[in-house]
């Protein structure tokens, strides 16, 4: 089971003097169940790639698989894919709409036509996987804090109980506690088996939390492996708009300088290789 | 010399109509009994956990609300008085946290005139500002283009180049890095650093520790009070409940930090280029 990516390419208004290609000849393997992420500067084409994934987008150019289905016009597996791969739009909050939280998270599964009597339980299991509070789920989206709002807003996916999570840019915008709370939220779920794909310009999340990463520029691959060899190769061919996490840059000006450090993302690494672990 | 104040807020509380500011949904003020002063030419941070009430605060600077108790100033003026809501607005300059919608116009150098035209400037000026503002801004290749072709980083330093085009002594900026990649918030606080030097006021607001190494003070706002005040540099060596605030420390400064604290030789502020320097003596 994975989702399979091979020879993408899409172009924006082809034929105008709008053309843009946003992608160009991108695959990859994102297998189920494991952390995969998609970095790159803004305009790299990281929110066309996610919005193919399922099918708001459908491939202008190579195919796209998800668990054997193939993502393409007309196609009969559409609805499957849809209901397989949630997708969390960026500021996903502004696509609120229900009177309450308990019908924005009903809403989906709803649609997918599930019995009446099992949407109670839908919604609670997907209130609570968020944590979201209880009380909340009577309450107007609209007067929930902004944290709030982006929980209810992945809730409102994940009731539809999909296999992959798709999140364009989930953190912006929230403080470092709601952003450390979501990122717990998504290893909680990966942990449970589900896929989490993540989009992202935060490279510091990507490298540790993702098995592989994917890093984009201009609308190409650059590199897709594990996270400490798109680090090791982040350093020796930089992409410009995408910065080494502070630490990592201070990794490698060490090393450069000869100091005996590791390439790293964690200062706790360097100063043991420079010290010797105390503490 | 004393300094010039340019924003004074004396016990402001502010409670939003209908009580329920953001997710409490109890009706708790956004702001308590706040008093703080921005002087002429400084740039401060204002930084707290989302609902702390840092935005509520930063709309009081341009009158966009007035203190339900207590007065705001700017330039002395009374935000509470209507006639003076005119010549506050030109005054200080708002940049919120969501470009999407702050842009008006349907071309890039079009959205940036708005603000400008709206303050009456002569059409000869407006066409300068305009292209001083997106130089600084760096849209300027893209001055002929629509909006609607910009991607969301561009679209947030249009946002900016609207507001330096007005041409305000003071701007105030609400998250203006929250939708930026990093080179794209590089590149922004780059432009701020350029507006401090040249003797621009600027309030920007933020929850990233990392991005206020070159203010000249902090403010920290927790559940609607001042929790601390003071220089960026007592900030980072002080021992305040970051996490209760909803801060984090980044993880460079948990680094530098922690070597302070072992008595190891750091550098006076804590940036890569320094720290590199300091572990390589």
């Amino acid at each position: 089971m994975s989702i399979i990516v091979s020879g993408l390419g899409h172009t924006y208004h082809p034929g105008t003097p709008l053309e843009t290609h946003a992608l160009r000849d991108i695959s990859f393997k994102f297998p189920a169940g494991t952390w995969f992420s998609v970095v790159g500067h803004t305009g790299s084409g990281k929110s066309t790639l996610a919005q193919h994934l399922n099918g708001i987008l459908l491939p202008m150019e190579g195919e796209i698989f998800i668990d054997g289905l193939e993502v393409k016009e007309k196609s009969p597996s559409l609805r499957d894919i849809r209901r397989k791969v949630g997708l969390v739009f960026q500021y996903p909050e502004q696509q609120l709409f229900a009177e309450t939280v308990s019908d924005e998270l009903a809403f989906a599964p709803r649609n997918w036509g599930v019995p009446e009597q099992d949407i109670p339980g839908r919604v609670a299991a997907a209130a609570a996987q968020v944590g979201l509070d209880e009380g909340c789920l009577g309450r107007s989206p609209f007067h929930l804090s902004g944290g709030e709002k982006r929980k209810a807003a992945i809730a409102s996916v994940l009731s539809s109980l999909p296999d992959y999570l798709v999140l364009d840019e989930p953190t912006a915008g929230l403080d470092s506690f709601s952003r450390k709370e979501l990122t717990r939220l998504l290893s909680g779920l990966r942990k449970e088996g589900m896929g989490i794909l993540l989009v992202t310009h935060d490279l510091d999340i990507a490298l540790q939390m993702s098995d592989r990463i994917l890093v984009l520029d201009g609308g190409r691959r650059t590199v897709c492996d594990t996270p400490a060899a798109v680090l090791d190769h982040l350093r020796s061919h930089p992409v410009p708009g995408l910065q080494l996490p502070e630490i990592a840059a201070l990794s490698a000006a060490l090393r450069e300088r000869g100091k005996d450090v590791p390439l790293t993302w964690d200062w706790k690494e360097i100063k043991s290789a420079l010290f010797g672990s105390q503490k | 010399m004393p300094r010039k104040t340019v924003c004074e807020l004396r016990d402001v509380t502010f409670v939003y109509p209908g009580g329920a500011a953001g997710g409490s949904g109890c009706a708790s003020p956004a702001l308590r009994n706040v008093t703080l002063s921005i002087y002429e030419g400084e740039w401060v941070a204002l930084l707290g956990s989302n609902g702390s009430g840092k935005s509520t605060l930063a709309k009081h600077l341009n009158a966009l609300l007035v203190p339900s108790q207590g007065d705001c100033l700017v330039y002395g003026l009374s935000t509470r008085d209507e006639k003076n809501v005119f010549p506050i607005r030109s005054t200080v300059a708002m940049v919120f946290q969501n470009p999407e919608n702050q842009i008006v116009g349907t071309v890039v150098e079009e959205d940036a005139a708005f603000g400008p035209e709206n303050q009456g400037v002569p059409p000869d000026e407006i066409v300068q500002r305009v292209e001083v503002a997106l130089a600084v801004a760096g849209l300027l290749e893209k001055r002929k283009k629509p909006t609607y072709t910009l991607s969301g980083g561009e679209k947030q330093r249009l946002a900016v180049a609207g507001a330096l085009a007005m041409d305000t002594p003071c701007l105030v900026l609400d998250e203006p890095t929250a939708m930026l990649d990093p080179a794209g918030r590089a590149e922004l606080l780059r432009v701020l650093r350029n507006l401090h030097a040249s003797g621009k006021t600027i309030v920007s607001i933020t929850h990233r520790l990392e991005e206020i190494l070159s203010c000249d003070r902090a403010i920290i706002l927790h559940r609607g009070e001042i929790a601390w005040e003071g220089t960026v540099s007592a900030l980072f060596l002080s021992d305040l409940p970051f996490k209760e605030w909803g801060l984090d420390i980044p993880p460079l400064v948990s680094f530098w930090r922690d070597l302070r604290a072992e008595g190891r030789s750091v550098p006076p502020v804590p940036t890569v280029a320094a720290m590199a320097d300091a572990l390589c003596q």
